[in-house]
């Protein structure tokens, strides 16, 4: 890095990452302080004089203990992550030969087909619920799992094909001739080289794919009607709002402890993610 | 029996590309041959076809007695050495030299044992446990070839392995090369633009351009005889003065003349250059046949001209001048004294000029 004078760094660089931090992490910070407040706290107004709204005079668990205890949440954190490490693992295999195969092979029409997986990823959900719920209905799939296990990888496999594809078009060709000429097939070659060499992409690319179908909503929404087999997401929002009556300390407390496996999952690989996203492959 | 034969081998590419034509070379068994050209002139992709990277578009390439066009690269018996070396990344210099043989499930024992001694003549022993981004690039370089010759292969195909090292250890390693292959005694053949590289290197040289093969021969061959201007030019550095002359005939005696230079024939070119009378046609004369004129040079092979550069290199002299319109460098012992911008006389060996035709630039 070029040196530059001690305060300008401080206001080019310090001052602005310290508000990009704040800003960012703000809303965890809220939820965190609501979870962990008492209800007595929670529901009283700014303007009263003892009102703390940034921090919690009496911190409780009983948020969690209700959250847990009273609501089917332990289920849907279940659910949520069986649906998303079945729909990511399918999406990755996918993702990977067909990333492959549109990096590699030459064939007519890989151009076109390449496109194509794109723009299939481009259909908004909000569209393609309506068809899909159609045919979920007829494989008689509803409230089940497998009904999102297996709607997710339609928006998943093209968005892994296509950061796979990027990644291995990074990937010298000269490995993998080097492979065959050295006694590989090209699908050995493949496996032994090519896949363990672009770990960093295929990591990044199951992070992300985890953390959409993590997220996902509406599918989830619309395909599982028991609370017991709903995922987090949608758990939370149908069933701690009644009515018009919020309970604040119980969605956050959910949001909260969902959003923990993601967080988990991220700080894990995240040198690999970003080794993942920039794309370098060094010989 | 290793020998390489290629025959009428032709490469088209889809969009209609021709860049190999009609390649015909027989590469004699523990022959070090050199293939050397500009860029884009069908070199690699001759080597990629030998090595089954690419496919032919016709002709027959043969190792031994065996037609090779169909199998696929694994069943050649042959390692490649790339330009980018191809190590991979994820594995140790060990794995990386062992693969090619537990890939043909060669028992533990001889797989430590081949690579123990590859890694000992190629001094690597100490960074058998290393990554490839942990070494050096002329260390990288190493692991490349030891991973070749740990297979024994039938035949050595290398990629321009050389040009991505500095100049000092291009040197150095191209004297291991050589070497290396003296030990090996296999069949090797190997794809360079750097004219030096493929005449230290190299047994037999084949030069190409635009995919033709325009010549095959032992680098002093070359040299010495080059079969048409190209190769004239393109063996030899600083590259082969050319300057236009005309041929003219009087009185029995032939001469070639341009401006500033009327040079009697050499007896050994008269025959061949009587046709040619009363044409234009070009005078070929190598930097290192021209020298400042003496009182024992003939007359007829000095001429006069003005100084443009001098390029002091210390064991040498490159003098740069013009004759007859055309650049010319001469190389010069460097205790000549000559300045920029003097006048000199200079001489040329009249044993050591080629003449080319104009049209097809063919040597007469």
């Amino acid at each position: 890095m070029l040196i530059e004078r001690k305060w300008k760094k401080w206001i080019f660089f310090y001052l602005p990452m310290a508000v990009f931090i704040l800003f960012t992490l703000f809303p965890f910070y809220w939820m965190a302080v609501t979870a962990l407040r008492p209800d007595a706290e929670l529901y009283r107004t700014w303007r009263q004089a003892s009102a703390t709204p940034f921090w919690t005079l009496h911190p409780t668990l009983e948020h969690f203990r209700e959250l847990l205890q009273t609501t089917a949440f332990p289920h849907w954190l279940w659910n949520t992550m069986l649906i998303a490490i079945v729909s990511t693992a399918i999406s990755l295999i996918c993702g990977m030969f067909a990333g492959y195969a549109l990096a590699r092979l030459k064939f007519r029409g890989s151009e076109f087909l390449g496109t194509a997986i794109f723009i299939t990823y481009l259909v908004p959900q909000t569209l393609l619920f309506i068809p899909l719920a159609d045919i979920i209905r007829d494989m008689q799939l509803g409230n089940t799992p497998w009904a999102l296990m297996l709607t997710y990888p339609t928006f998943l496999i093209p968005f892994c094909t296509w950061l796979l594809m990027g990644y291995f078009k990074t990937i010298p060709k000269e490995l993998e001739e080097c492979a065959r000429i050295d006694g590989a097939t090209r699908f050995g070659a493949m496996v032994r080289i090519i896949f363990p060499v672009a770990i960093p992409g295929i990591l990044s690319a199951g992070i992300f794919a985890f953390t959409l179908s993590w997220n996902e909503f509406i599918y989830a929404l619309i395909f599982m009607s028991s609370a017991e087999l709903k995922t987090v997401p949608v758990g939370v929002v149908s069933e701690l709002i009644r009515g018009d009556i919020f309970f604040w300390g119980q969605l956050m407390a959910g949001a909260l402890l969902g959003s923990i496996p993601v967080a988990l999952v991220y700080s894990f690989f995240v040198e690999y993610y970003v080794t993942g996203l920039t794309g370098s492959v060094k010989g | 029996m290793a020998n390489v034969s290629i025959r009428n081998l032709n490469k088209k590419y889809d969009g209609g590309f021709h860049a190999v034509k009609d390649v015909n070379l027989e590469i004699r068994d523990k022959e070090f041959m050199v293939l050397v050209g500009p860029s884009g002139c069908g070199k690699t992709t001759t080597l990629r076809m030998v090595a089954g990277l690419e496919e032919i578009t016709s002709g027959e390439i043969l190792i031994g007695t065996r037609v090779i066009n169909d199998l696929p690269p694994m069943d050649r018996d042959i390692a490649m050495v790339f330009q980018n070396y191809a190590l991979y990344p994820h594995k140790s210099v060990h794995q990386n030299m062992a693969f090619g043989l537990q890939m043909r499930k060669y028992p533990k024992q001889e797989i430590e044992r081949r690579v123990r001694e590859a890694a000992e003549v190629l001094g690597i022993e100490s960074l058998l446990e290393r990554k490839p981004r942990q070494l050096s690039g002329g260390q990288r370089q190493r692991v490349a070839v030891g991973r070749a010759i740990v297979r024994h292969p039938q035949v050595f195909l290398f990629d321009e392995p050389l040009s991505n090292l500095d100049a000092m250890l291009r040197v150095q390693m191209r004297v291991e090369l050589k070497r290396l292959h003296e030990r090996l005694e296999t069949t090797a053949i190997y794809v360079t633009h750097d004219q030096v590289e493929a005449m230290t290197l190299g047994d037999r040289v084949v030069v190409m351009k635009d995919g033709w093969v325009q010549q095959v021969g032992e680098p002093l061959e070359l040299y010495g005889k080059p079969a048409n201007r190209f190769v004239a030019g393109f063996i030899g550095s600083p590259a082969m003065n050319f300057v236009s002359v005309t041929i003219s005939e009087s009185l029995g005696e032939l001469s070639a003349s341009a401006e500033g230079l009327r040079l009697k024939m050499p007896p050994r070119l008269a025959d061949r250059m009587r046709t040619h009378a009363g044409k234009r046609v070009t005078l070929g004369v190598r930097p290192e046949a021209l020298h400042p004129a003496t009182g024992a040079d003939p007359a007829d092979c000095c001429f006069d001209t003005t100084v443009d550069v001098v390029e002091p290199l210390g064991n040498e002299i490159l003098v740069n001048f013009r004759l007859g319109g055309a650049p010319m460098v001469a190389r010069v012992d460097p205790a000549v004294r000559v300045k920029a911008h003097q006048s000199v006389r200079f001489a040329l060996d009249p044993e050591r000029i080629h003449f080319f035709d104009e049209k097809n630039e063919a040597a007469i």
